[in-house]
């Protein structure tokens, strides 16, 4: 009798459950849901190389000048721009009508305190205050840049679109260390009291942007905000996210995880696109601190042994996002440039074997080091392994999160692989940031300043500055080809192939997303 | 009585105390850097180093540990690295879902695990006593995240019951609160209710063979009255030790069902400062959690004495 009554209380429970059977949560019918590569940490671009800290400026701040979708230089907060014939004076005038969220006018002291800021921590930024001899206030709108001798990538430079971005921050902003103000003057503005770390980061429509009059195009062109709210939303857990794109309660995933597109895929209420049709490129590191890729045969002898499709395979897996590549400058930008042969294609292992033998290599493991929590980049490690085994290599695989790889890459420069250290770490770079030999940072070859790896190569920096000097493209693109061609000789690093990640929408509700270095949000509209 | 809860509560000093200098060792310790974190993958050394001394990581372990103490001992929990945000505010901002999902964990637990256990003991043997220790094997093995997915694809995206993720605080009304509460709390519930429901068996099983029970029955009492006033409350101890010691497990299992179903509440705090090493926030979720536990022990033992007149303290 009892047991009867119990049943029929767990019966009552199921019950209640099922009528708190949900409906789908009310909200505003512009209120765009995101869930982004990652969760928002840090409101200052300019203070971290984070990509996400970089989108969260993109839609709060607004630079001078930004690329299109063909990644041509516009001007974006400048108006008007005049070069002096020697190319010595720029002069930039800004648009009419330019404002911070809090209601003040954007003016000539504010740009030229942002660049500053950015100059002192970005190495292009750093190169291009390097070459200047004086940011100068002309009027309210209008600066002047006097540079000490010509120096050609000034709006590229200004156009920057992978962190750090030259964005245009209030003065009295970009005076601080760290900041934590939120007032930009871009087309969304942050809402700080409503950010939740962990949890979500909301913006709201700007309603005193003035956009330009041109059709938005890759990051140029007018930023007109089609929806009142962006909320993004931070989820850990990729499968969660597939979920709630399946069941309409989120609107957009940035970055899906390669593994999980196929249920997207199946879903006809799903549509899948890259924001960016060159997407990433694989990059294998050598450390030169250390035998045995400190000569240059060696590192020649790894190379030989790599094959790009390898590595896109395990990675990717699909082939429509991924393609091998061998330009260093990235396949589909204006500096690409083929190299002859199989050279990164197809492994020769027995060209490996006799230039490490001619090296004298002793056979030493050489450490590589895994990332395994990185899913786009866990099966790297395995393969480079693999490979550079079948090449005559002894190979000590060393498998550890993200976090702890970054932490330990640092001390390579001065531990040996032996005692914690590294030969070898796998990484990814958005091909924007490695589109020409300033902003491709793991072309340096300024030793102990250089990026990790930390290659001494006074040519190869000589060969950028000459770069950064080239006054047409022609002459540009012809440098360029010399660098790269210089590179794979040196064995700076192994370019493994490129991949896109597409980003995942409710077909027919989510409209007008552009073609960009990543997934821009002026110009998305939701029904 | 009162001279024991204020001995117990004096013992958690020692404890916390021991807590922090270990949890503080311990993530000094272990491989990863929070400034190369913080700057990003193209940051040289040299800005990695000035974000360090701006974090204060550049002094010895011991200044770093004295300023914490101080700072501890004021009540300041410290400011997180990353969101530079005070980690007392973070830790307010999440604890209401956890405790939401806990508590409604419990109840679920205490609602059906009890009765299971109770029914399969006077059943002994039966269908009934086979089928609530399938379930009690079957739940304690299921990985909760398996079960949360299944659940997931059953109840939200194949019936459309449920959200499949987020969480709305009670302010939002009762109807969202617990449609988004329910799937992820009974989630957690099936291995913790796996586990009472067993104990809960083992203890009847016990009880009923004492002489006092027969004694019960002899009265003429119902089997209803000799289970639910005599069995039970006799056999209630282990059953609250159990429920008490299974918050460790429930404060495991909310890491990984916050992230399941995206629930923004201290278990994920507790996994992203792991991940991005906030020092300061990893520091004071140990210590919150230990804290907690050493409470929830403590309120164990003083209900025995609720429900045996002859524990006094």
């Amino acid at each position: 009798m009892q047991e009867r009554g119990l049943i029929q209380t767990l019966l009552g429970l199921a019950a209640t459950a099922a009528l708190l059977v949900s409906t789908p949560t009310a909200r505003a019918e512009t209120t765009l849901r995101i869930v982004m590569h990652s969760d928002l940490k840090i409101l200052d671009p300019t203070w971290t190389w984070a990509y996400i800290s970089r989108n969260y400026g993109a839609m709060v701040y607004d630079t001078l000048f930004a690329l299109d979708k063909d990644l041509k230089v516009q001007p974006q907060m400048v108006d008007t721009y005049t070069v002096s014939d020697d190319k010595l004076v720029y002069t930039f005038k800004l648009r009419d009508g330019l404002k911070f969220h809090d209601g003040a006018p954007v003016t000539a002291n504010d740009v030229i305190a942002s660049l500053k800021r950015w100059g002192a921590r970005d190495s292009w930024g750093q190169q291009l205050l390097e070459f200047t001899k004086s940011l100068d206030v002309v009027d309210d709108k209008t600066v002047r840049l006097t540079l000490r001798e010509p120096y050609a990538l000034v709006l590229e430079a200004l156009a920057k679109p992978g962190s750090l971005v030259p964005f245009i921050m209030p003065a009295r902003v970009a005076a601080d260390e760290q900041i934590t103000d939120t007032i930009g003057s871009g087309p969304f503005i942050f809402k700080k009291d409503e950010w939740r770390p962990g949890n979500k980061a909301v913006f709201v429509k700007n309603p005193d942007y003035k956009p330009r009059s041109e059709p938005a195009s890759g990051l140029a062109g007018g930023k007109v905000a089609k929806v009142d709210r962006i909320e993004w939303i931070s989820m850990p857990d990729p499968q969660t996210a597939v979920n709630a794109l399946l069941a309409g309660e989120i609107d957009v995933i940035e970055s899906p995880q390669h593994d999980l597109l196929p249920l997207l895929e199946a879903d006809k209420n799903i549509e899948l696109r890259a924001a960016s049709k060159r997407g990433q490129q694989y990059m294998l590191r050598f450390n030169f601190k250390f035998p045995p890729f400190n000569d240059e045969r060696v590192r020649q002898a790894a190379l030989a042994s790599l094959s790009q499709i390898n590595f896109l395979q395990a990675a990717v897996g699909s082939p429509k996002y991924y393609r091998t590549c061998q330009a260093l400058f990235g396949c589909g930008t204006p500096l690409a440039e083929k190299v002859e042969g199989d050279f990164l294609l197809k492994s020769d292992f027995a060209a490996s074997k006799n230039l490490l033998k001619e090296a004298r290599y002793d056979g030493k493991p050489i450490v590589i080091y895994q990332a395994t929590d990185v899913n786009s980049l866990n099966p790297l490690g395995p393969v480079a392994a693999q490979l550079l085994r079948k090449g005559g290599f002894n190979v000590d695989l060393q498998a550890m999160d993200w976090q702890t790889l970054i932490a330990r890459r640092s001390k390579g420069q001065t531990m040996a692989p032996a005692d914690g250290g590294w030969n070898i770490f796998l990484t990814t770079w958005a091909v924007e940031d490695i589109m020409n030999p300033i902003v491709s940072v793991a072309l340096s070859g300024k030793c102990d300043k250089a990026y990790y790896g930390w290659p001494c190569d006074e040519k190869i920096d000589a060969m950028r500055l000459d770069f950064a000097k080239a006054s047409d493209l022609a002459k540009q693109k012809k440098i360029a080809a010399d660098i790269q061609s210089h590179a794979y000789k040196f064995g700076f690093y192994a370019p493994l192939g490129e991949w896109t990640g597409p980003s995942a929408w409710r077909r027919g509700h989510v409209g007008g997303v552009l073609e960009a270095p990543f997934l821009v949000q002026w110009n998305i509209s939701k029904k | 009585m009162a001279a024991f809860v204020i001995r117990r509560i004096l013992a958690t000093i020692p404890v916390l105390g021991m807590v922090a200098v270990i949890v503080f060792l311990i993530l000094r310790l272990t491989p990863g850097d929070p400034a190369t974190l913080l700057a990003g993958d193209n940051a040289t050394l040299a800005q990695i180093e000035e974000i360090r001394r701006h974090l204060g990581l550049d002094r010895s372990i011991v200044v770093q540990f004295v300023s914490w103490i101080g700072h501890l001992l004021r009540g300041d929990f410290g400011e997180s690295f990353f969101f530079k945000m005070p980690v007392a505010a973070l830790i307010a901002d999440r604890i209401q879902p956890t405790l939401s999902l806990a508590l409604m964990t419990l109840i679920f637990t205490i609602v059906i695990a009890v009765p299971m256990g109770v029914i399969a003991a006077n059943r002994r043997g039966t269908w009934v006593d086979h089928a609530v220790m399938t379930f009690s094997v079957g739940g304690f093995s299921i990985p909760v995240f398996v079960l949360g997915y299944l659940l997931i694809y059953v109840f939200a995206i194949r019936l459309n019951w449920f959200p499949v993720q987020g969480f709305k605080s009670f302010d939002a009304g009762i109807r969202p609160f617990l449609s988004h509460l329910l799937l992820p709390s009974l989630t957690l519930s099936v291995v913790y209710i796996a586990l009472v429901a067993r104990i809960a068996r083992a203890s009847v099983i016990e009880v009923l063979n004492e002489d006092y029970i027969r004694t019960a029955y002899s009265k003429g009492l119902t089997n209803r009255v000799v289970l639910t006033q005599h069995a039970l409350r006799n056999a209630a101890i282990p059953i609250v030790t159990v429920i008490g010691m299974g918050v460790a497990l429930l404060i495991g299992g909310a890491v990984v069902i916050e992230s399941v179903y995206n629930i923004p509440g201290l278990g994920r705090l507790t996994v992203d400062a792991v991940l991005s090493r906030d020092y300061p926030t990893i520091q004071a979720m140990v210590l919150l959690f230990s804290f907690i536990y050493v409470m929830i022990n403590m309120l164990v033992d003083l209900s025995y004495a609720v429900l045996d007149p002859r524990i006094r303290y």
